[in-house]
C-alpha cells in the first residue's frame, strides 16, 4: 500500500536495523533450510516474503532485494524499474514523470538513505543488470545461501566472467 | 580542424593512443577542443534523403550529430538506421540507445552492429516512459537501466564478451556516453549519479537543457568536489526557446525541464520572441563555456534546426575551427572559417 510504503521510508533506519538482526537469524537457520531442502521450502518462504515485504514496501519480488541500498524504497516500483537512481524526468514537486500521483521512488530512496548509516554510500554503489529468472523467488533464501557458501564442487565452474556478477546487497 | 590522416568518407580514422574509438568526436575532445554537438530528429519516413537533408543543415557547424532513439517515446526511423546512413557518407553520429524498447539481447546486438557500420559514439540512456509518446499502449521493456547498460557496453568493448560471458571475436571500438540532468531532483544527489555513470563506463556526458546557470554551477562544483574533472567530458545541453508560450509548454510537458521564471518574462517582453530566444541561447553558451570542467555544448533545436548555424557562428565557440562534413575538403576555403 502506498501510504505504508512511504511510512517504511520514514522509518528506514529502524527497518534497516531490524533487517540486519533478521539476516543474522536467517543465516543461522542454514542447516535447517538445508535439511528441509532449499527447493522444497522455496514456495512457502517466497509466499511469506511476498506477504511481509508486499505490505511494507509494495515489494515486486524481483528476487534480488536491494532495499538496504535504496533507503527502504523498493526501486521495482519505479515504472522504469530503475535500480541506479532517478531518471531525468522527476517533476518539480518530487513526483514521478510516468505516474504523476506517485512520489518518485528515488526521491524517497534518497530520503530513506540519509536516515540509514552509510545509506548514501550504499545508494552510490552500481547495481548491475537484474537476473530476470529470479523474479518471484525468495531473496531471503538466496541471501542465506550466499552467506553460507558451499565449497565449489567443480573448481573452474565459477571462472566464467561476469555471469555470476550480481553486485546486489540484501 | 583537419587531420593529416584524413580517410575516405565512411572509412574509420586510425585510433590514436589513449583513444577508444576511431571517431572525430573523441579526437576533438581529447585534443582539448570545445566540442559542439546537436540533435537530428529522425524522419517519419523511409526515404534516406530525408535523413541527409536534415544532416546537411549542420554542415560545418557541429562535431557530432545525435540520432535520437524514439525520443519522447514517439515512433520514428530507428537511431541505428539513421546512424548507418550518416556513417556511409562520413558523418560522425552519436547513436542513442534507450532501454525502453529493447532487452539486453537486442541492445548488445545493436552495439556490435552499429560499431560494424562505423558508429564511433553511443549514448546510453534509460529512455522516456511510453506514456509520454504516441504509443501509450506499448509495452515498456526496461530490462536494463542506463547504468547497467553502460556496464554491459563497456564489458563488450574492454573485456570482449557478452553479459552472458560468451566471447566476441572483434570488440566494438566505441566512445560511450550518458546523459544527466543537473536540474533534476534530488539536486544534491545528481553529481553522485554522474559519478556512478562514470564508474560504470561513461566517457562523455550530454546534459538535459540547462537554463539556470547558478544551478549548473552548483552541480559542476559538486562534480569537481567528487574528483570527476578530467575523468569525463561534459557537454552542456542548450537550445533556443521559440517563444514564452513554448517555454511554458516545455516546462510543463518535457520531463525534467527547468526554465527560470525570469527567462520566460524576458521572452514575453521581447518584440521578436524567436530572436530573443536565440539571443538567450548565445548568452547561455558564453556563460557555460566559462565554467570549469565543461568541454562543449549540445545544442538541441527541435523544429528550428536551421538556427544552430547562427547560434554557433554568433557565439564563436568554434574559434575558427571548421568541423568536417562531406565535401569540406573540396571546398575552396577549406579548413578555416573565413568569417
Amino acid at each position: 500500500m502506498y501510504a505504508v510504503r512511504l511510512w517504511s521510508v520514514r522509518h528506514a533506519r529502524g527497518l534497516n536495523a531490524f533487517y540486519r538482526g533478521f539476516e543474522g537469524v536467517l543465516k543461522r537457520m542454514h542447516p535447517l533450510f538445508k535439511a528441509l531442502g532449499y527447493e522444497r521450502i522455496e514456495r512457502p518462504v517466497a509466499a511469506l516474503e511476498r506477504t511481509v515485504k508486499g505490505a511494507l514496501f509494495d515489494c515486486r519480488m524481483c528476487g534480488q532485494c536491494v532495499l538496504s541500498s535504496t533507503g527502504m524504497s523498493c526501486p521495482m516500483n519505479c515504472p522504469k524499474t530503475l535500480r541506479n537512481g532517478p531518471c531525468g524526468g522527476v517533476r518539480d514537486n518530487g513526483h514521478c514523470e510516468v505516474k504523476p500521483e506517485m512520489r518518485c521512488v528515488w526521491v524517497e530512496a534518497y530520503r530513506g538513505s540519509q536516515r540509514i548509516p552509510n545509506g548514501v554510500e550504499a545508494m552510490s554503489k552500481i547495481q548491475f543488470a537484474v537476473d530476470q529468472r529470479l523474479q518471484g523467488r525468495s531473496s531471503w533464501l538466496r541471501v542465506v545461501r550466499e552467506l553460507n557458501p558451499e565449497p565449489p564442487a567443480k573448481p573452474g565452474l565459477d571462472a566464467k566472467p561476469a555471469a555470476g556478477k550480481s553486485g546486489v546487497t540484501p | 580542424m583537419r587531420f593529416e590522416d584524413e580517410p575516405v568518407p565512411g572509412y574509420p580514422l586510425p585510433i590514436l593512443p589513449g583513444h577508444t574509438s576511431p571517431g572525430r568526436f573523441e579526437r576533438v575532445l581529447r585534443a582539448g577542443g570545445f566540442a559542439v554537438t546537436t540533435e537530428l530528429a529522425p524522419p517519419d519516413s523511409a526515404d534516406p534523403e530525408d535523413v541527409y537533408k536534415r544532416a546537411r543543415v549542420f554542415d560545418g557547424y557541429v562535431d557530432a550529430i545525435n540520432a535520437t532513439d524514439g525520443s519522447g517515446a514517439n515512433c520514428h526511423m530507428s537511431s541505428i538506421a539513421v546512424c548507418a546512413l550518416l556513417t556511409r557518407v562520413g558523418y560522425a553520429p552519436i547513436m542513442q540507445i534507450s532501454c525502453r524498447d529493447k532487452n539486453r539481447i537486442a541492445i548488445q546486438g545493436d552495439i556490435l552492429g552499429g560499431a560494424a557500420m562505423g558508429v564511433c559514439n553511443m549514448l546510453c540512456l534509460t529512455g522516456d516512459g511510453v506514456q509520454a509518446g504516441d504509443h501509450p499502449q506499448a509495452k515498456p521493456v526496461f530490462d536494463l537501466d542506463c547504468v547497467s547498460l553502460l556496464d554491459i557496453a563497456r564489458t563488450l568493448r574492454d573485456d570482449h564478451h557478452f553479459q552472458s560471458g560468451r566471447k566476441i571475436t572483434f570488440a566494438p571500438r566505441v566512445f560511450f556516453g550518458a546523459a544527466e540532468n543537473p536540474s533534476g531532483l534530488p539536486h544534491d544527489w545528481r553529481a553522485l549519479r554522474l559519478a556512478k555513470k562514470v564508474a560504470a563506463g561513461a566517457q562523455f556526458i550530454q546534459t538535459q537543457y540547462c537554463y539556470d546557470i547558478p544551478l549548473l554551477q552548483g552541480f559542476m562544483d559538486q562534480v569537481e568536489a567528487l574528483g570527476l574533472l578530467g575523468k569525463v567530458f561534459i557537454l552542456v545541453g542548450v537550445g533556443p526557446l521559440r517563444s514564452a508560450k513554448t517555454a511554458e509548454w516545455m516546462r510543463k510537458n518535457v520531463p525534467g525541464m527547468h526554465v527560470p521564471d525570469a527567462l520566460i518574462a524576458r521572452l514575453a517582453g521581447a518584440k521578436d520572441q524567436a530572436r530573443e530566444g536565440r539571443e538567450i541561447c548565445i548568452e547561455l553558451i558564453q556563460a557555460i563555456r566559462e565554467i570549469r570542467g565543461v568541454h562543449g555544448v549540445h545544442i538541441m533545436a527541435y523544429r528550428q534546426e536551421e538556427s544552430v548555424a547562427e547560434i554557433v557562428d554568433r557565439s564563436q565557440i568554434l574559434q575558427g575551427r571548421l568541423p568536417w562534413y562531406p565535401g569540406r575538403d573540396e571546398a575552396p576555403q577549406a579548413s578555416q572559417r573565413t568569417a
